[in-house]
C-alpha cells in the first residue's frame, strides 16, 4: 500500500514539474509562447503526462492484481477505506487497481486506433486531392458514404460478426471506422498545396508521384493533422467507453474504463464509486486532450507565424 | 563558348505544339504554337518574350511538367535529347532524366523550396533519388553544393529552413538543388526576375561561373533583355506562341529584322540618351485563345500592311547564317516605315 502511495506522489509531482519544465522550456519560441498561452495548456499537459505515466508504471502503482477477488462475499461494493482507497466492486476487485490498469487500456485503444485512422485518413486524402479527377471523385464519394453511415451501426454491425471481440480488432475496427473526417481534412490541404511551386520542383527533379506525395506535400499538412488528432484520441476514448458500457467493447475480467461504469450502473445508489472512478477519468483525460488540441491549433496555426 | 556549327545541338526542339483546353466554350488557347530552336552544349540560349508568350509553357513542356489536362502536347511535337523522343518516353526514363540530367531552375525562390525541410535535405534529394545516396552522403554532398553556390558557411547553413535565408541565398540553394546531379542541361525561368538587381546581378555571375565550371547547356529564359545582352550567347525571340527571331545576341543587338525585336530594345531604358518618357511597344499580346491571323504581331506593328494581315510569314533568312526572322520586311525591306 505505501509503494501505491509513494508512486502516486511521484507521479503527481513528476508529471507537474514536467509540465513546468516543458513550458519554461518551450517559452523561448513563438509556437511555445502561444501554446502555453492557453490557461489550461499546462494543466492539461500535465493531466495527461500523469494519465500516461500512471498507465505506464502500473505494475508500480497498482496495489492488488486487478483481477483477483480476494473475498466475493465480505469485500463487496465496500466503500473507499486506507486499503482499498476508491473502494471495491462487486466482486470484491480493487477499485484503484482496476482504474490504473484500465488506462492502460483507455489509453491504449485510444491513441492506436486514432493513428489507425489518422493513417487511413492521410493517405486517402493526400491520394485523392493530389491526383483529382475520377479517383478523388471515387474515393470522396466512399468517404461520404461512410459519413452517412452512422458509425455506432458500424461497429454493432462487425461485434455481431465476432462473437468474443479481441482487443486488437476492436482497435482496427474503431480506427477503420473513424478516417472519413480526416480525409476531407486531408484533401482540403492538399488540394491548396499541391498548387504550390515546390511541387513542380520536386517533380523537375526526377520524383516519382508518391514521393511528391508523402514526401513533399503531405508533411506540409502535419499542423492540421496533429491538432486532429489530438482531438481525436478524446473522441475515441469516449467511443471505447461507450461500446464496452454496452458490453461490446472490452469484456471482463479485462478492466477498461468504459466497461467498470457499466459494472456499476446498478449500484449507483449504494456504490457510486464503482462508476465515479473511471468516469472521472475519462472526464478528465477527454478534457485535457481537448485543452491541448485547442492550444495545438493556435500554436501551429501558420497565419500566427511571425517569421 | 560554343558557337552553332559542327557540332551537334544537345537538344532540338521541332514544332512543339502545347495547348491548353480553357472552360467552358473559351475554346482552346494555342500558348505554344510551333515553336522549334536547338542548344548547343555548353552554349547559354537566351529565350526573350513579354508575359504570356509562351516562354515558360516551353520550358515546361520539354520535361513534360504540363499539368494534363487541361494541358496536352499536340501530336506531331518532337523534343530530341539524346537520341530520344521526350515527348514519347514512358514516366520512369522520363523521371531518370528530369533533375538527372535537364534540371530546372524556377521563377520564385520564395516558393519552389519547401518550407518544411531544411535546404540540405531539399539540395540533396534529387542525388538521392537519382544516385540512392545515403544520409550522411547526402548531407556532405549537400554542404558542397552550398559551397559551390557561394554560400558562406555552409556545414551550419545546410541545417537552415528556407525562411530563415534572405531571398538571393534562397535562388542559390535553388541553384545547388538544379545542380546537384550534374545535369547537361540547365533550364533556368526568369531566375533573377524576383530579385532585386544587385543579387540579380550576382546569380547571374554565379550562374556563368558556374556553366564554365561545369560545362553545362543553359536555356535562359527572361523578359529582360538586359540580362540576355549579358550572358547569352544566341537569342530566340518569342511572341505569340511562336519564334520571332533567333540570332546570336551580338547580331540581334546589333541588327534586329523583326519589328517586335526592335520594339523590345527599344524600350531598354537608356543612360546615354535621354528621353522623357520610356519607349513602349503599344497594346498587349493578344488572348492565346484568338491568335490574329497573318502575322500575329500586325496589331501591334508600325509598319503592317495587306500582306501581314492575311499571310503569316514563316521563319525567313535574314541573311548571315543563323539569323531568321518571322517577317515580311525581310523580304520585301522597302515597305519599312520611317520613324517617327
Amino acid at each position: 500500500m505505501l509503494r501505491t502511495w509513494v508512486s502516486l506522489a511521484v507521479l503527481v509531482a513528476g508529471s507537474t514539474g514536467g509540465a513546468f519544465a516543458l513550458r519554461r522550456r518551450c517559452e523561448r519560441t513563438g509556437r511555445g509562447r502561444r501554446f502555453f498561452r492557453h490557461p489550461t495548456a499546462t494543466t492539461g499537459v500535465a493531466v495527461l503526462t500523469f494519465f500516461v505515466l500512471v498507465a505506464v508504471c502500473a505494475p508500480l502503482v497498482a496495489p492488488y492484481d486487478p483481477s483477483a477477488q480476494p473475498d466475493p462475499v465480505g469485500l463487496q461494493n465496500r466503500p473507499p477505506s486506507w486499503l482499498h482507497p476508491f473502494g471495491t466492486d462487486l466482486y470484491s476487485h480493487d477499485v484503484l487497481s482496476r482504474v490504473v490498469y484500465g488506462a492502460q487500456v483507455s489509453l491504449g485503444v485510444g491513441t492506436l486506433a486514432m493513428l489507425v485512422a489518422l493513417t487511413l485518413g492521410a493517405v486517402v486524402g493526400a491520394i485523392a486531392g493530389y491526383t483529382g479527377r475520377w479517383i478523388d471523385a471515387v474515393l470522396m464519394r466512399l468517404v461520404d458514404v461512410g459519413i452517412a453511415v452512422p458509425r455506432m451501426f458500424l461497429l454493432l454491425m462487425a461485434v455481431a460478426l465476432w462473437s468474443r471481440l479481441p482487443l486488437g480488432t476492436l482497435i482496427v475496427l474503431i480506427g477503420v471506422t473513424g478516417w472519413f473526417g480526416t480525409s476531407r481534412l486531408v484533401r482540403a490541404e492538399v488540394l491548396s498545396l499541391r498548387e504550390r511551386p515546390f511541387v513542380d520542383a520536386a517533380r523537375a527533379l526526377g520524383a516519382r508521384s508518391g514521393r511528391v506525395i508523402f514526401g513533399h506535400v503531405l508533411p506540409n499538412a502535419a499542423a492540421p493533422l496533429i491538432v486532429s488528432a489530438a482531438l481525436g484520441i478524446g473522441h475515441v476514448m469516449l467511443l471505447e467507453a461507450a461500446l464496452s458500457f454496452l458490453g461490446i467493447g472490452v469484456r471482463p475480467p479485462v478492466a477498461s474504463w468504459g466497461n467498470m461504469i457499466a459494472d456499476g450502473r446498478d449500484l449507483l445508489t449504494i456504490a457510486p464509486w464503482i462508476s465515479l472512478v473511471p468516469g472521472l477519468g475519462i472526464a478528465a483525460v477527454v478534457m485535457s486532450l481537448n485543452a491541448v488540441g485547442d492550444a495545438l491549433r493556435d500554436a501551429l496555426d501558420p497565419r500566427e507565424e511571425a517569421t | 563558348m560554343t558557337q552553332p556549327g559542327g557540332t551537334a545541338p544537345l537538344l532540338a526542339v521541332r514544332d512543339l505544339k502545347t495547348y491548353f483546353v480553357t472552360g467552358r466554350g473559351g475554346g482552346t488557347a494555342r500558348a505554344v504554337d510551333g515553336v522549334s530552336f536547338e542548344l548547343y552544349p555548353g552554349e547559354t540560349l537566351g529565350i526573350v518574350g513579354e508575359s504570356g508568350c509562351g516562354k515558360t509553357v516551353t520550358s515546361l513542356s520539354i520535361l513534360r511538367l504540363i499539368p494534363e489536362p487541361p494541358g496536352h502536347i499536340r501530336p506531331g511535337s518532337y523534343i530530341e535529347f539524346d537520341g530520344r523522343n521526350l515527348l514519347t518516353l514512358a514516366p520512369r526514363d522520363l523521371r531518370a532524366i528530369r533533375g538527372n540530367r535537364i534540371a530546372m531552375v524556377f521563377q520564385e525562390p520564395m516558393t519552389s523550396l519547401n518550407p518544411v525541410f531544411t535546404v540540405g535535405d531539399q539540395i540533396a534529394e534529387a542525388a538521392v533519388v537519382h544516385q540512392g545516396l545515403s544520409r550522411g552522403a547526402a548531407r556532405a554532398r549537400a554542404i558542397d553544393m552550398l559551397r559551390l553556390v557561394g554560400i558562406p558557411d555552409p556545414e551550419t547553413r545546410v541545417d537552415d529552413y528556407p525562411h530563415q535565408l534572405s531571398g538571393g541565398m534562397r535562388q542559390r540553394v535553388v541553384i545547388a538543388m538544379a545542380l546537384v546531379c550534374r545535369p547537361q542541361i540547365l533550364i533556368a525561368d526568369e531566375p533573377t526576375t524576383a530579385l532585386d538587381v544587385t543579387i540579380q546581378a550576382q546569380i547571374l555571375e554565379l550562374l556563368e561561373r558556374l556553366q564554365a565550371e561545369l560545362g553545362m547547356a543553359v536555356m535562359l529564359i527572361t523578359h529582360d533583355l538586359g540580362v540576355v545582352a549579358g550572358t547569352a550567347d544566341r537569342v530566340v525571340v518569342m511572341y505569340a506562341g511562336q519564334v520571332v527571331e533567333t540570332a546570336s545576341t551580338a547580331e540581334l543587338f546589333a541588327g534586329p529584322r523583326h519589328p517586335y525585336t526592335e520594339g523590345l530594345l527599344a524600350s531598354i531604358p537608356r543612360l546615354d540618351r535621354p528621353a522623357d518618357r520610356l519607349t513602349s511597344i503599344p497594346g498587349n499580346v493578344p488572348a492565346a485563345t484568338h491568335w490574329p491571323a497573318g502575322c500575329r504581331f500586325h496589331p501591334r506593328c508600325p509598319h503592317a500592311w495587306d500582306k501581314c494581315r492575311r499571310e503569316e510569314p514563316p521563319l525567313l533568312d535574314a541573311g548571315t547564317p543563323g539569323h531568321t526572322a518571322r517577317c515580311w520586311l525581310v523580304v520585301e525591306p522597302q515597305r519599312r516605315r520611317p520613324a517617327p
